[in-house]
């Protein structure tokens, strides 16, 4: 898709060994840890809804990579691979999911709503499509901080959305305005094909020509393959790019595709199995291990081993921690973090406590 | 007569009104081929076809605005939104527009719609899938609001809110939909909206709830001592209430507890509470106390059965309560 038209080499293959080597550290890292995350969920070690990353791994890795490390995103309940690909520990983003104190949301939020105030990562949330507008509003932020403060510099604001989110009256209202008023902020459409059972063609209109939408609200888009890291870095860092420079929207219709079930528990009655295997057959994370070895030549089967081993350690630590933490007590923590002065009467011990500190705070 | 979980009496019910109405239309997220997220439209889209079950995008803000327009125009329409917290983006249409259109119309239009709704906690899921707006939509003028507890009790309300020419919100305790089985009757029948029931008599004192917590308070009740005699009111419609079945409860037995999943300040309990002051003033032996969550958002999972009104909880209640 992103295919060079000039003889120029692409950006990424431009990039050092070890950044590429480093994207496919990051992918893996958030394979092993869903491969994990789904198994204690069937343990039911982890309660409520989980929605597993698996398949759509370059779609975080390759555009957090743009990024400066102020960048800040938002995303929706699909979230354990932005979190990781944002640095978030892996301990924290599991004893979350395990409803353990040390969490990122102190055990309380669970699986979609991952926070690091250090990563600047504004939250998984889970009315679906309205984090859009939030998104723009970071922008906002940004913009008025060097523009009118004259602090800081400029920055860009990634908002993910699944496809599903397209249809929300919220998305149009922030595309809307991040068109009018000149927000920094890119729409990453994490466009996997359906929304729960509906598909992308049952449910929204002009399906594949997602950029018209965008272009009616004045603002750029593009079309990436989200299964090739190569293809997503390429196209994207030059987005990222101009909308900073420019301090302009952008919209991005980054065609992945999950190989998990919608969460959990979902019968799956609307995809064939021959489609999900041929989702698989271009899987992001053999493709760039396959570049490495094979053309770039920095990787051999034996550092790719070793890569995976070590991954598998970090995860299965996280797994142990998160096991072992303890989970937030009900004295302390039910009623904490409503307010900064709460109201002692309403609180279920009637006497307010704040609580643990937020590890990451 | 059939053994049924709510599920399936909601299921049958929904089977049984399109059969008989050709104006039934249900839509909503995957509610086609997946059956919803519960699967409580599972097999209607095989049955009706894809018209009269009509799968939407992702959008409730359309989906309740379509459903009114529908309503609006003669149909009966039966949106389903697959959690309470996904009401927040639909919240304008249908206090605006749905509880609004009889009065706005000075009784020239009307909006027959039942709106489902899975609600409440209990199932080890976050927030804005385990909250209870009840009270919310209690407060706007022009909705009805029902949350049957019990198969049997979900197939005649059912009934009745489809049949309803003013918009009903109902409320369906995910909790209970797959808890147990009971004898539904295949014929028709009807359970008016605006009716409690009393689902065991008692002498001493009241508990007054609805939705899940009705079987936290029937294991509270398991848990008092013989001689405790408790009167369980199981509400079944949040509004309007029936302050007459409950008055005349508490005037027998002069106490009065009440329970609910939802945030205590501003919750049903506060206006039940009121009301049953208005009403019962001197048969009062203890002031009325309530058993809720708290003011905070659900918790997750660990703290999940520390936020709702557990058995525990009530039964303390109910002992404070009758020892004033
Ligand atoms: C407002 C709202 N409606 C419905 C849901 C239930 N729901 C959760 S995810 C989802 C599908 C979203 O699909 P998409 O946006 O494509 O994201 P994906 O799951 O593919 O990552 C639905 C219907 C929700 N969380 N919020
Ligand atoms: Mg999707």
């Amino acid at each position: 898709m992103a295919q060079a038209t000039t003889d120029r080499p692409s950006l990424s293959s431009q990039l050092p060994d070890k950044t590429l080597t480093k994207w496919l550290y990051d992918m893996q890292l958030i394979r092993e840890f869903e491969t994990r995350t789904a198994q204690a969920y069937q343990q039911a070690k982890i309660g409520g809804f989980c929605h597993i990353y698996t398949g759509q791994e370059a779609c975080a890795v390759g555009t957090i990579a743009c990024l400066d490390a102020k960048d800040p995103v938002i995303t929706a309940y699909r979230d354990h691979g932005h979190a990781l690909a944002r640095g978030m520990d892996p301990k924290a983003c599991m004893a979350e999911m395990f409803g353990k104190l040390p969490g990122c949301a102190k055990g309380k939020g669970g699986s979609m709503h991952m926070f690091d105030k250090p990563n600047h990562l504004y939250g998984g949330h889970g009315i679906v499509g309205a984090q859009t507008p939030l998104g723009a509003g970071l922008a906002f932020a940004d913009r008025y901080r060097w523009e009118v403060l004259g602090k800081g510099s400029k920055q860009v604001s990634l908002c993910y959305l699944g496809d599903g989110a397209l249809n929300q009256g919220a998305f149009h209202e922030a595309q809307n305005l991040a068109g009018l008023l000149n927000l920094p902020v890119i729409y990453i459409v994490e466009n996997n094909g359906y929304s729960m059972g509906t598909s992308i063609e049952r449910g929204t209109t002009m399906a594949d020509q997602l950029t018209l939408k965008a272009k009616g609200y004045g603002i750029k888009g593009i079309e990436i393959d989200g299964m090739s890291i190569m293809d997503v870095y390429d196209a994207f860092k030059p987005l990222v790019d101009e909308c900073r420079d420019l301090q302009r929207p952008g919209f991005v219709d980054l065609k992945t595709y999950r190989y998990q079930g919608h969460s959990m528990s979902d019968p799956q009655k609307y995809r064939t199995k021959e489609e999900v295997e041929d989702a698989k057959e271009r899987d992001s994370i053999a493709n760039l291990a396959s570049h490495l070895m094979q053309e770039r030549g920095c990787l051999s089967e034996d550092d790719w081993k070793a890569m995976q081993k070590e991954i598998r350690d970090i995860v299965k630590e996280s797994v142990d921690f998160a096991e072992a933490a303890e989970a937030p007590s009900v004295e302390e923590e039910l009623y904490s973090d409503v307010f900064i002065h709460p109201l002692p009467n309403l609180s279920p011990s009637g006497a307010y406590t704040h609580g643990s500190k937020n590890p990451l705070l | 007569m059939a053994k049924m979980n709510l599920v399936q009496a909601i299921n049958s019910t929904l089977a049984y009104e399109m059969e008989r109405d050709p104006r039934v239309v249900i839509l909503g997220e995957d509610v086609g081929v997946n059956g919803g997220v519960f699967r409580v439209t599972d097999g209607l889209a095989a049955k009706f076809g894809n018209e009269r079950v009509q799968n939407t995008p992702l959008d409730e803000s359309g989906i309740m605005g379509i459903a009114i327009g529908l309503a609006l125009g003669g149909m009966i329409a039966v949106p389903e939104i697959q959690f309470e917290g996904f009401l927040g983006p639909a919240y304008d249409q249908l206090v605006n527009h749905a509880g609004r259109m009889r009065t706005r119309s000075r009784g020239r239009f009307t909006v027959p719609m039942t709106v489902r709704v899975p609600v409440g906690g209990g199932i080890h899921a976050p927030e804005l899938h385990s909250d209870s707006p009840e009270a919310i939509y209690s407060h706007h003028p022009g909705l009805k609001v029902v949350m049957p507890c019990t198969p049997y009790d979900a197939k005649g309300l059912l009934l009745s809110a489809l049949r309803d020419p003013d918009p009903v919100v109902f409320f369906e305790p995910k909790r209970v939909y797959r808890s147990f089985l009971e004898d539904v009757p295949e014929e028709e029948y009807l359970i008016p909206i605006g009716e409690a029931k009393v689902v065991s008599e008692g002498e001493d004192i009241t508990v007054v709830t609805w939705g899940a917590p009705v079987f936290q308070a029937l294991e509270a009740m398991d848990q008092l001592p013989d001689d405790v005699s408790v009167e369980l009111i199981d509400l079944r419609t949040c509004y309007p209430i029936d302050i007459d079945t409950i008055a005349a409860s508490v005037e027998k037995t002069g106490r009065c507890v009440i329970v609910h999943e939802a945030p205590k300040t501003a919750g049903l309990g506060a206006e039940i509470s009121a009301l049953v002051q208005e009403r019962c003033f001197l048969h009062l032996e203890a002031p009325v106390q309530r058993v809720t969550g708290f003011d905070t958002i659900m918790p997750y999972y660990k703290l999940e059965l520390e936020y709702l009104p557990e058995a525990p909880r009530i039964k303390k209640s109910i002992e404070e309560c009758l020892a004033y």
